[in-house]
């Protein structure tokens, strides 16, 4: 398979800590994966995120970036271009006076010409759902309208891979909503390899696979199904499991035994539509 | 009934008068009653910051007025300061709001603003820290070496030393591990059982509003769309999707039972709630089969 992260062994710690906030991680992403990272807080993941693009280097171990060791600072640049990074509070992200100045600013650092720098970031602010605005002053949107908008800044380089350090994290609803599809899009649609660390587990449940971190190492791993039905070992890592695993889960411990890997709405309702009127499964309840 | 807190055809409209000027309030008026719990929703820029900042008068209604206890706070510009000790408002991400040298003295900084006395103080700023898990190891320690977590818990305990008749928290567990966003949300709701503290919830999480609120104001485009408590709330889940909002993820699954053509309720919007109604549904299901 051909890779895009890859984590070899990395230790970290930040300067004055004892604490080890990568403690031997060994991880890897495929090309054109959706991969997503759980964690309570402080368990290292946005440290992890930082190392995917040479934000941090590990003060063991090796991080590369298709082949490039995140160690050689003369292809930094060339790093930070197939890495994109979307980062949790949209105010430290934004740098311009106009929305579209603001999509625009990478572009035109990297020197794209300027009909073509038009094209992208329109491409980009109407992905990110934010081309409307793009006239307006950033700090006149509202926390969601401006995280969009660092999303749209990202997109508009398009990297190979983009990591997303619980960006959903300031938005409403319908706000993670559009971001996510957004993003869902760009995996499936445009091949871009997704890294998504966040608290929401109904998000993780949309990602190719779950990586659950703690203590600076892999707890869990695996397909969003194989991780959210191991309820109780989740639950011990401080994290939750979508409501309808919960519910299924809740159901068994009730006396009403529910299929363990059901993840999302539709498998929800499908599997209590067979518990409770016994059709398709042709079983009599409770006999 | 005592409403705390009346808010009377309130509008607030931003840079009124300029070119730019944009109504965040129309109109806006309802009650709340003491002791109550109440949650707040609406999607991104529909008002939710612009209303609870005029709580405490941070800000002030273009039109219309804003009562707590009865008596309305802008009546004498001079005396706003009394309301802003009796409404006690936590930002989002108030951990960004700590300055002190230790996390005691943080906490203090309101009570001491009060004028309170000592002794006062330091009951005071005990309990609250109590209440937040802040240990005295913690308490002594600079606000500054502290996690992310253990901030927003000290930030917290800042505004509850101020023992408020009205705690205002806008989106307190934003960014929290699910462990800790129930640690927090599960002391507010202590303290708020404890005190009798009237309590505003503002969250974009439908699962913590249905978990903790008693009644749920949802707020669109400046208006106010609904009202009630918070069973009949979502009970309207239908509408609150169009209003662009969200529903619990168990009441989805009920809405979509009812798609498939069963006969079940559609309020239920937490899980102890779901299983009592699934195992309902069987038994009558059951009874009604004779299996």
């Amino acid at each position: 398979m051909d890779q895009m992260l890859r984590a070899q062994d990395v230790t970290f710690s930040y300067s004055h800590e004892q604490h080890k906030a990568l403690d031997g991680l060994t991880a890897q992403v495929e090309r054109g994966e959706f991969v997503a990272v759980l964690g309570a807080n402080g368990c290292g993941k946005s440290t992890l995120a930082k190392h995917f693009n040479a934000i941090l280097l590990p003060v063991s171990g090796m991080v590369y970036i298709e082949d490039i060791p995140t160690t050689d600072e003369d292809r930094l640049l060339e790093m930070r271009q197939k890495v994109g990074m979307v980062f949790q509070n949209p105010d430290n992200q934004i740098v311009a006076t106009v929305v579209e100045e603001d999509v625009a600013f990478a572009l035109e650092n990297l020197g794209v010409p300027p009909a073509e720098i038009r094209t992208r970031i329109d491409e980009a602010m109407k992905m990110a759902g934010i081309y409307k605005h793009r006239e307006k002053a950033p700090h006149k949107l509202s926390g969601g309208q401006k995280q969009r908008v660092a999303i749209a800044g990202v997109i508009a380089m398009r990297p190979d891979c983009l990591i997303l350090d619980e960006a959903t994290a300031m938005l409403d609803p319908i706000g993670r909503e559009k971001v996510m599809r957004t993003v869902r899009s760009l995996n499936r649609d445009h091949g871009i390899t997704v890294v998504h660390i966040t608290h929401y587990m109904e998000e993780a449940a949309m990602a190719d696979r779950v990586i659950v971190m703690s203590e600076g190492k892999i707890a869990m791993e695996g397909t969003p199904k194989e991780v959210f039905s191991r309820v109780e070992e989740v639950k011990a890592l401080h994290l939750d499991v979508p409501q309808s695993a919960e519910l299924c889960h809740a159901l068994t411990e009730a006396g009403l035994p529910m299929p363990v890997d059901v993840i999302d709405v539709d498998e929800c309702a499908r599997a209590l539509y067979k518990a409770i009127t016994g059709k398709e499964a042709g079983e009599c309840p409770q006999s | 009934m005592s409403a705390i807190v009346t808010i009377d055809h309130l509008s607030y409209i931003y840079n009124e008068g300029m070119p730019d000027a944009t109504t965040a309030l129309d109109d806006v008026s309802f009650e709340i009653e003491e002791g109550q719990f109440i949650g707040v929703i609406g999607s991104t820029g529909c008002g939710k910051s612009t209303l609870i900042g005029h709580f405490n008068g941070i800000n002030r209604p273009t039109r219309g007025r804003v009562l707590i206890g009865g008596q309305d706070i802008w009546a004498n510009p001079k005396d706003i300061r009394r309301f802003r000790f009796m409404v006690g408002l936590v930002f989002q991400y108030p951990e960004y709001q700590l300055f002190e040298e230790t996390v005691y003295k943080d906490i203090a900084f309101g009570p001491t603003n009060m004028g309170l006395n000592k002794d006062e103080i330091d009951r005071r700023v005990r309990r609250a820290a109590e209440f937040c898990g802040i240990t005295q190891r913690v308490l002594d320690a600079s606000p500054f070496e502290l996690s992310g977590g253990q901030k927003r818990r000290v930030a917290i305990a800042g505004v509850l030393a101020m023992e408020p008749k009205i705690l205002v928290l806008d989106e307190p567990a934003a960014g929290l591990d699910p462990a800790g966003r129930d640690m927090i949300l599960g002391q507010i709701k202590l303290w708020h059982k404890e005190t009798g503290t009237t309590t505003v919830l503002v969250s974009h999480s439908m699962e913590d509003i249905a978990k903790y609120a008693d009644k749920v104001l949802v707020l669109n485009a400046g208006h106010i769309a609904m009202y009630d408590e918070t069973a009949k709330i979502f009970a309207r889940a239908p509408e609150l999707l169009a209003l662009g909002l969200s529903v619990p993820e168990v009441t989805k699954v009920f809405l979509r039972l009812r798609e498939m053509g069963l006969d079940i309720p559609a309020d239920v919007y937490t899980i102890p709630y779901a299983v009592k109604t699934v195992l309902a549904a069987k038994a009558a299901r059951e009874g009604a089969v004779g299996c």
